[in-house]
């Protein structure tokens, strides 16, 4: 049933945008139009884009958000997400606290 | 004869109705949300829209391009390895993993960890072992990753938990004491929850889900919403979302109150008020699927209920689209026809944020 819900109106996760749009929503509680605007923004496409799977790829690629694929010294897991941190300019909880187990 | 379409009942058996007949059902199940809820019909135009979606060709429909929003998933990966009293399928596999292939192969926009439980008072005595998984996940995963459970406050009546249960007391009319020992186990319940995701933010985690929450009546939605309360006043950053177990908040209790609003009785438009003031960043409000009426009727329902939510919440909206809840059936394996109209209808019509 998830997976339903997912195809019909999801907007599929790493394969596209939408980790990045939830993440709006839930760190600032922007309602959808805004987290979709704030993210297209951030990322330079259009609000529509952010569920195509073809042009979300090249973007999360380029700028190193992670992508669905096992692709060989890609960004992955926290460093996907310190790199989403940036581009995105929002905290993530797990990047502070490995970055505070770093040694100076 | 006139054409007819191949619906469902709100259990789930296959029925077939003419258009005139899902007509005469949508604006019966607008009706009752009217009537229970006290809150604006839908209009004319809507009522044609519930109709078209119910009537669309395909087994599967979907919401128009350019109209999807993020999901988020109570329960998350213990559906996979979980057994049938979580609704799981018994596939032998770790949480990670199963966090992973929700990420990674099933397109999901969240997820989540949590305990094969799920409920808070469970988690307490193993809460590091959470600790320990959250930290692994985190290194993994790459969607937003919560921890969640159900406040299920029953736990903590006997013979579960420490405070004695309501039930018996209110059947031998001690309301004095039924009372109190609600007021205790939220009071503990709130104390629990706060205590865990201290443990498990630190550990990571972007954030709580409370999942069911109200399911115990007013007390356990009290004892939610002070968690969110204290959760927000310590951590500003975390992740709250709640989700609601029921439609109306059952008045196990009668007259708590949260923030001067009496918990009793309140309907999602209301209920939404109160986790905004509590602090949550999302809520997930629920529409109870009623089994002897058909699709159209509960669809119909929900989303007179959800569009009013949604005019007035200021913070976003997942609605809970599960197993009985918000137009969906009430049946473990709900048919996809029905699952993929209840998702374009709730997401085109009532103009929420996310499932």
């Amino acid at each position: 049933m998830p997976i339903a819900h997912i195809m019909a109106s999801g907007m599929t996760g790493l394969r596209a945008g939408g980790d990045l749009v939830a993440r709006m929503e839930l760190s600032k509680s922007m309602r959808i139009k805004e987290a979709k605007e704030y993210v297209a923004k951030k990322v330079g496409v259009d609000p529509i884009d952010l569920s195509d799977e073809y042009a979300m790829r090249d973007v999360r690629e380029e700028l190193g958000l992670g992508v669905i694929t096992s692709v060989p010294n890609a960004p992955k897991g926290i460093a996907a997400k310190m790199n989403i941190e940036k581009v995105l300019d929002t905290k993530i909880k797990c990047c502070d606290t490995f970055r505070n187990q770093l040694k100076k | 004869m006139a054409a007819e379409y191949a619906l469902r009942m709100g259990d789930g058996k296959r029925v077939f109705m003419s258009k005139e007949k899902i007509k005469e059902e949508a604006i019966a199940g607008a009706g009752h949300a009217v009537d229970y809820g006290s809150i604006p019909d839908l209009s004319c135009d809507e009522i044609d829209k519930i109709i078209e979606i119910c009537i669309m060709p395909g087994k599967s429909v979907s919401v128009e391009i350019g109209m999807e929003v993020p999901v988020t998933h109570d329960i998350g990966t213990i559906r996979l390895d979980g057994d049938q009293g979580n609704s799981g399928v018994g596939i032998p596999s770790s949480r990670l993993i199963g966090m992973m292939m929700h990420e990674r192969a099933f397109g999901a926009d969240t997820m989540e960890l949590g305990h094969i439980d799920y409920s808070y008072k469970a988690v307490k005595p193993i809460v590091f072992q959470e600790c320990q998984a959250m930290e692994v996940a985190q290194q993994n995963m790459i969607v937003p990753l919560f921890y969640g459970a159900m406040p299920n406050m029953g736990l903590y009546y006997t013979p579960d938990g420490p405070y004695e249960n309501p039930g018996d007391l209110l059947k031998a009319f001690k309301l004095d004491e039924a009372f109190a020992s609600m007021e205790k186990s939220a009071a503990h319940l709130t104390r629990d929850i706060v205590w865990i995701m201290q443990k498990l933010y630190a550990s990571g985690a972007d954030g709580i889900n409370l999942d069911t929450t109200g399911a115990a009546g007013d007390a356990d939605a009290y004892a939610a919403l002070n968690a969110v309360k204290a959760l927000r006043e310590e951590f500003p950053d975390m992740y709250i979302e709640v989700g609601m177990a029921g439609e109306n908040i059952i008045g196990m209790h009668g007259m708590l109150e949260f923030e001067g609003t009496v918990l009793a009785g309140l309907w999602p438009h209301q209920q939404v008020a109160l986790a905004e003031k509590a602090g949550a960043n999302v809520f997930g409000p629920v529409v109870n699927t009623n089994t002897s009426r058909s699709f159209p009727w509960n669809l119909a329902r929900a989303i007179t209920f959800i569009k009013e939510c949604s005019k007035v919440s200021k913070i976003p909206l997942h609605v809970d689209v599960g197993m009985g809840v918000g137009g969906i059936p009430m049946f473990e394996t709900p048919p996809f026809d029905a699952v993929t109209r209840a998702s374009k209808a709730l997401v085109e019509m009532t103009g929420v944020d996310g499932l």
